[in-house]
C-alpha cells in the first residue's frame, strides 16, 4: 500500500486502511525482537536524524532502537533550544538538517506545527515524535497496537482516556486514531483540563469518572504535567488522584479484563496507584515493547521509495 | 497478477494438480535420500510461494517416514536488494520459525527458482536466526535466467522461459486446485 | 506656487462631499475646492481623472521601533511605508527601547520624522514609566513637546487604580488615553484565539474574554472619570457589543480595529500549518467576531480602522509559532484591505475616509482629516480599479513579515501631497 502522506505529522490525516496496514506491518517487524540477532538489513545505509528539541529520553530510545535493528544510521540531535534561543530561523535548521542528507527526520518539539513546518520546507521525510500538545502518532499507533493485541479488535470497544486532555498530544492522537477504528472514546477530567471543542475531534466528555468505570474496556490514564507548577488546572495533586486516579477500589468495579494504559512515565501515586501500575490489568510494558516495532514499521514504509518527492 | 504489457499474451498449462502431486512427491523422497532420513532436517518455505509447498513437503516427509519434520515460513522482503527501487515499500509478511536453526539442515523451499536473488536474501535471513549445518534449496520450477550463482539440489521441473514470461504456480494445502502455468507475452516472442 | 488637482472624485466627508470636484493647493494649504473645469490663472495642473481625491489618511497605530530596535524598523523606513500605503501622517507606539516615557525621546522622534521627510510622525507617549505600569510619567511635558496621546501599548495597564489616574490626569490637556485591551493572567501563555481551532492545533489559547474584561473595566473607569478613552485593537463581538452600549449611555469612548481583524479569522493559523505571520496580538478570532468588526465599522461603534503596523525581523519572527513575535508589518497593505468592504458593499467610501482620516484626526485632536480651504494640504489619491499583489519582499518597510504576501488587491495610493508637497510612489 502506497501512504497517501509523505510524512507522519498525526493520525488525523491518515485513514483508517492506512492505519490499519501499518498496525499489520508493525506485527511483522515485532518478531524482530526475539531473535537472538536482532537487526535485519532493511535501512542499511540509511542516515536517520532525531531532531529532539523538547528532551525525551523514552521516545528517542525508542527511536534509536528502531532504527538500529533495521541497520539504518540513527544520529541524535538533542537542541534543549528552540530556534529563537539559538538566533537560527526555523527554515535555516531544516535546510542546515537537510544539506546532511539524511532519509529521515524524527522531531519532538514543545512547539505544535514543528514537524509540519519542516516537511513543508524540505525534501526529507518528517516523523513527528510529538509536537506541543498537537499530536504523538507513533503513540496513538502503539496504544492501537497494544489493544489489537490483546482485545483482537478495537470496533466497538470503550475507551477512556483519563486526565491533563488539554495538554495532551497523546489524547489527540488517541482519540483519531481510536475512533477512526471504530471505538467508542470518552475523554475524562476536571473541567479545567477539557479543551474547548474537543468532541468535535471524536469523541464524547464526561467530568466524573466513577460511572465510566464499569463499561470501560481500555483506560487510558495520562500523566498529570507535575512540572507545569504555573496554571490553576487543578487544586493539587492529592486531590487529582482522590477523584481521577485508578486505584484498586476504582478496578474493582472494572471489567475483569479491563486494559490498563499510560504512555508513561507514571507519576505512581497521583494517576495510578502502585498496586495498580504493577497489577495484571496494566498493559505499560506492552506499550513501551510495541513502541519499538511500531517505529519499526513505520521508518520502513517512511524511509523509502524511489519516488522521495512524492507528498 | 499483472498482464502482459502488450495487449497479446499466451497461457500454456505446464503442469496439473496430478503433476505437481507427483514431483512433490518425488522432490520429498529425494529430500529423505540425500540426508537420510528426517535427523536434524527443517523446512523453511520462503512467503509466499513457498508456504504451501512447504507444507505439502511436510506432510508427505512425515507419511513416509513416520516422523514430523519442523516446518517453518520466513518472510524475506527486509532483506530484500530491491528496496528503494520501487515507489514505495513493498509489505512485509510475518516470519514464523519456531526452531532453532543451530546446526540444522535447513532445506529452503520456493515455488519458482528465477534470477536467485530471493534465495541470496532468504540465505541472509536464515543466517540471522542462526548457523545451520548446511543450507539446500528445493524448488517446484527452475525456470533460468540466473543473475547469482545460485543453484537449486531439488527442482520439480525445469521450464525454459523468456526473460519477460511469466510463471504463476497455485499450491493450496489440500492440492485441489493446483497448477503451473507459463504466460508468453508477445514482445518475448519477437525478440527470440 | 499653485497646483490643481483635475478630473478627480473629492470624496470628503468632513464637508459632507463625494462629488466631481477639483482641489486648489497654494502654499502648503487647501485654498479652494472648485467646481470641475473651474479655471485658475498661474496654476500647475496634475491631471487626476478616474481617482479618488481625499484628506490625508491617518494610521494611528503603528510600532516604528525607534529608538532601540532599528534592525526591525527605523522612523524613516516606517514614515516612507506610511506614505506607499497612502498615509500622510502616523502615530507611533511608545515601546521602544528606551520606552517613550520622556520629552527627549518624544523631541527626538519628532526630529527624525521631520528630517526623513516623508509622512508626519506623531509620537504616542507612554502612560507610565518605562510602560511598567506602575507610576504615571511626566504626561503634562510629554504633551508639551508633541506627543498626542498615550499608551503602554504592548501591554496593558493591569493596575485598574492607575489607568483610573492616568484617565483622570489627562482631563487637563485633552488628550486620548489609548488603551491595549488585555487581562495577562487570562492570556496566559495563549498565542491563539482559544477555540476549537487551537485545540486541533495543540496551541495553548487566549480566551476572548482576556480582552473583553479589560474592555469592561476601561468603560467603566472612564465613565467613573468622565474623562476619555480609546480603545485600540479591538478584535470581538463581545468588546463591540460593549462599546456600543457604553456609547448609547454616553461613555466619551472611542475605538478601533484593524484589517487582520476584518479580513482572516483564526482559520488562518490552521491553513497556513502554523505560519508566523498569522500570529497577532489580540490574536485573528471566529468568524463571527470577523463579522461583528464589520458590522461594527459600518453602524459607527467602531471609529477608526488603524493598522497596528508591527515589523519584525525574521531571527524573531520564523521560529516555532509559540515563541515567535506578533504582528503583522501593515502600513502598505491596510488600505487595499479596507478597500475590499467597499467593494463588497460594506461600507461607502465616505465611510471608510471617516475611519482613516476624519475620526483618526479628530481623535488625536490633529489639524487634519479635512479639506476645507485653509486646511494643510495633506492630499491622498487614490486609484480604486488598480491590481497589484503584495509581495513582502518589496515592501518599504524593513518588516516582511505579513499574512498577505502573495495576495491579488485592487485599490492603492498612488499619489501622497503633504503641506502640498507632492511625493511621488512608483
Amino acid at each position: 500500500m502506497k501512504l497517501s502522506v509523505k510524512s507522519l505529522i498525526g493520525l488525523k490525516e491518515l485513514s483508517r486502511q492506512e492505519i490499519e496496514f501499518i498496525l499489520d506491518q508493525s506485527a511483522s517487524f515485532k518478531e524482530i525482537n526475539y531473535r537472538p540477532i536482532k537487526k535485519v538489513p532493511t535501512l542499511r545505509g540509511k542516515t536517520i536524524i532525531n531532531l529532539f528539541i523538547e528532551p525525551s529520553t523514552r521516545t528517542r530510545t525508542s527511536f534509536e532502537i528502531a532504527g538500529k535493528r533495521l541497520s539504518a544510521d540513527v544520529i541524535n540531535f538533542s537542541a534543549a533550544q528552540s530556534s529563537l534561543t539559538k538566533g537560527e530561523t526555523l527554515s535555516d535548521t531544516a535546510r542546515n538538517l537537510e544539506a546532511m542528507k539524511p532519509d529521515l527526520i524524527i522531531v519532538r518539539s514543545q512547539s505544535a506545527g514543528v514537524p509540519e513546518m519542516l516537511s513543508r520546507t524540505v525534501s526529507t521525510p518528517v516523523i513527528n515524535a510529538g509536537d506541543g500538545f498537537h499530536e504523538h502518532p507513533t503513540q496513538g499507533l502503539l496504544d492501537l497496537f497494544t489493544v489489537k493485541e490483546h482485545k483482537k479488535r478495537v470496533s466497538g470497544l470503550n475507551l477512556l482516556i483519563v486526565g491533563d486532555i488539554r495538554h495532551s498530544r497523546v489524547a489527540r492522537s488517541d482519540i483519531y486514531g481510536f475512533s477512526k477504528l471504530g471505538a467508542d472514546v470518552t475523554v475524562v477530567g476536571p473541567a479545567t483540563m477539557i479543551p474547548p471543542g474537543i468532541e468535535e475531534l471524536g469523541c464524547k466528555v464526561s467530568y466524573q469518572l466513577d460511572p465510566l468505570i464499569p463499561e470501560a474496556d481500555v483506560i487510558m490514564m495520562l500523566r498529570i504535567q507535575l512540572e507545569r507548577g504555573s496554571g490553576n488546572f487543578f487544586p493539587s495533586t492529592r486531590e487529582y488522584s482522590r477523584f481521577y486516579g485508578l486505584n484498586l477500589k476504582r478496578l474493582g468495579r472494572a471489567k475483569k479484563d479491563v486494559l490498563i494504559m499510560h504512555p508513561g512515565p507514571v507519576n505512581r501515586g497521583v494517576e495510578l496507584s502502585p498496586e495498580v501500575a504493577d497489577s495484571n490489568f496494566s498493559v505499560i510494558l506492552d506499550q513501551v515493547e510495541n513502541g519499538v516495532a511500531v517505529r519499526m514499521a513505520l521508518l520502513y514504509l517512511f524511509c523509502g521509495g524511489a519516488d522521495e518527492a512524492s507528498a | 497478477m499483472e498482464k502482459g504489457r502488450s495487449g497479446m499474451s499466451r497461457t500454456k498449462k505446464i503442469m496439473d494438480a496430478e503433476a505437481i502431486r507427483r514431483a512433490l512427491f518425488r522432490i520429498a523422497h529425494e529430500i529423505l535420500e540425500r540426508n537420510k532420513g528426517v535427523d536434524d532436517l527443517v523446512l523453511i518455505g520462503i512467503r509466499r510461494g513457498g508456504e504451501n509447498i512447504a507444507t505439502r513437503l511436510a506432510k508427505i516427509i512425515k507419511e513416509i517416514e513416520g516422523k514430523p519434520v519442523p516446518c517453518g515460513f520466513m518472510d524475506i522482503t527486509m532483506y530484500r536488494d530491491d528496496l528503494y527501487h520501487q515507489s514505495h515499500q513493498p509489505e512485509v509478511h510475518k516470519t514464523s520459525v519456531n526452531f532453532s536453526v543451530e546446526g540444522k539442515v535447513v532445506v529452503l523451499v520456493d515455488d519458482v527458482l528465477f534470477t536467485g536473488r530471493t534465495i541470496r536474501a532468504a540465505m541472509d535471513a536464515i543466517i540471522d536466526l542462526g548457523r545451520p549445518r548446511s543450507v539446500q534449496l528445493a524448488v517446484l520450477i527452475d525456470r533460468g535466467h540466473r543473475e547469482f550463482p545460485i543453484r537449486p539440489d531439488f527442482v520439480g521441473r525445469n521450464i525454459p522461459t523468456a526473460r519477460t514470461d511469466l510463471i504463476e504456480v497455485v499450491v493450496d494445502p489440500k492440492g485441489k486446485e493446483d497448477r503451473v502455468d507459463l504466460i508468453e507475452s508477445e514482445e518475448a516472442k519477437g525478440k527470440e | 506656487m499653485k497646483l490643481v488637482l483635475r478630473g478627480g472624485r473629492l470624496v470628503d466627508p468632513s464637508q459632507k462631499i463625494d462629488a466631481r470636484r477639483d482641489i486648489l493647493i497654494e502654499n502648503g494649504k487647501v485654498r479652494a475646492v472648485l467646481k470641475p473645469k473651474e479655471k485658475v490663472s498661474g496654476a500647475k495642473e496634475i491631471n487626476v481623472s478616474g481617482l479618488v481625491i481625499a484628506p490625508g489618511l491617518i494610521d494611528i497605530h503603528t510600532h516604528l521601533r525607534e529608538p532601540g530596535y532599528e534592525y526591525k524598523e527605523t522612523i524613516a523606513t516606517g514614515a516612507l511605508a506610511a506614505v506607499y500605503g497612502g498615509f500622510t501622517s502616523i502615530a507611533c507606539m511608545p515601546n521602544t527601547d528606551p520606552v517613550n516615557d520622556s520629552a527627549s525621546i518624544t523631541e527626538y522622534i519628532i526630529r527624525r520624522g521631520q528630517s526623513a521627510g516623508f509622512a508626519r510622525v506623531y509620537p504616542i507617549g507612554a502612560i507610565s514609566k518605562g510602560s511598567r505600569g506602575e507610576e504615571l510619567s511626566e504626561m503634562a511635558s510629554l504633551v508639551e513637546s508633541g506627543a498626542v496621546g498615550f499608551s503602554d501599548d504592548g501591554k496593558p495597564v493591569m493596575n485598574a487604580d492607575l489607568m483610573r489616574r492616568a484617565l483622570e490626569y489627562v482631563k487637563g490637556f485633552d488628550k486620548p488615553i489609548i488603551s491595549h485591551c488585555e487581562d495577562l493572567n487570562l492570556t496566559a501563555s495563549g498565542v491563539m484565539n482559544e477555540s476549537v481551532v487551537s485545540t486541533e492545533l495543540g496551541l495553548p489559547g487566549v480566551p476572548s474574554a482576556s480582552e473583553e474584561v479589560m474592555v469592561a473595566r476601561d468603560i467603566i473607569l472612564a465613565g467613573y472619570t468622565k474623562s476619555r478613552i480609546h480603545l485600540a485593537h479591538l478584535s470581538t463581538r463581545g468588546s463591540i457589543e460593549l462599546v456600543r452600549m457604553a456609547k448609547e449611555r454616553g461613555v466619551k469612548v472611542t475605538c478601533e480595529s484593524c484589517p487582520h481583524y476584518f479580513i482572516l479569522t483564526q482559520d488562518a493559523v490552521k491553513q497556513s500549518g502554523y505560519d508566523p505571520d498569522t500570529k497577532v496580538n489580540p490574536p485573528l478570532r471566529s468568524e463571527d467576531d470577523r463579522e461583528a468588526i464589520i458590522e461594527a465599522l459600518a453602524d459607527g461603534t467602531i471609529d477608526v480602522i488603524a493598522s497596528d503596523h508591527a515589523p519584525h525581523n525574521s531571527a524573531v519572527k520564523e521560529v516555532e509559532f509559540p515563541v515567535a513575535a506578533s504582528g503583522i508589518s501593515g502600513l502598505e497593505t491596510s488600505l487595499a484591505l479596507s478597500l475590499r468592504l467597499v467593494r463588497e458593499k460594506r461600507l461607502s467610501l465616505s465611510r471608510l475616509i471617516e475611519l482613516m482620516s476624519v475620526n483618526p484626526a479628530r481623535i488625536l485632536g490633529l489639524n487634519a482629516g479635512t479639506l476645507k480651504p485653509g486646511s494643510p494640504a495633506d492630499i491622498t489619491v487614490i486609484d480604486l480599479e488598480k491590481k497589484w499583489k503584495v509581495s513582502a519582499r518589496n515592501f518599504k518597510s524593513l518588516g516582511k513579515n505579513t499574512a498577505f504576501d502573495g495576495w491579488a488587491l485592487i485599490g492603492k495610493a498612488v499619489m501622497v501631497f503633504i503641506d502640498g508637497r507632492e511625493i511621488k510612489l512608483e
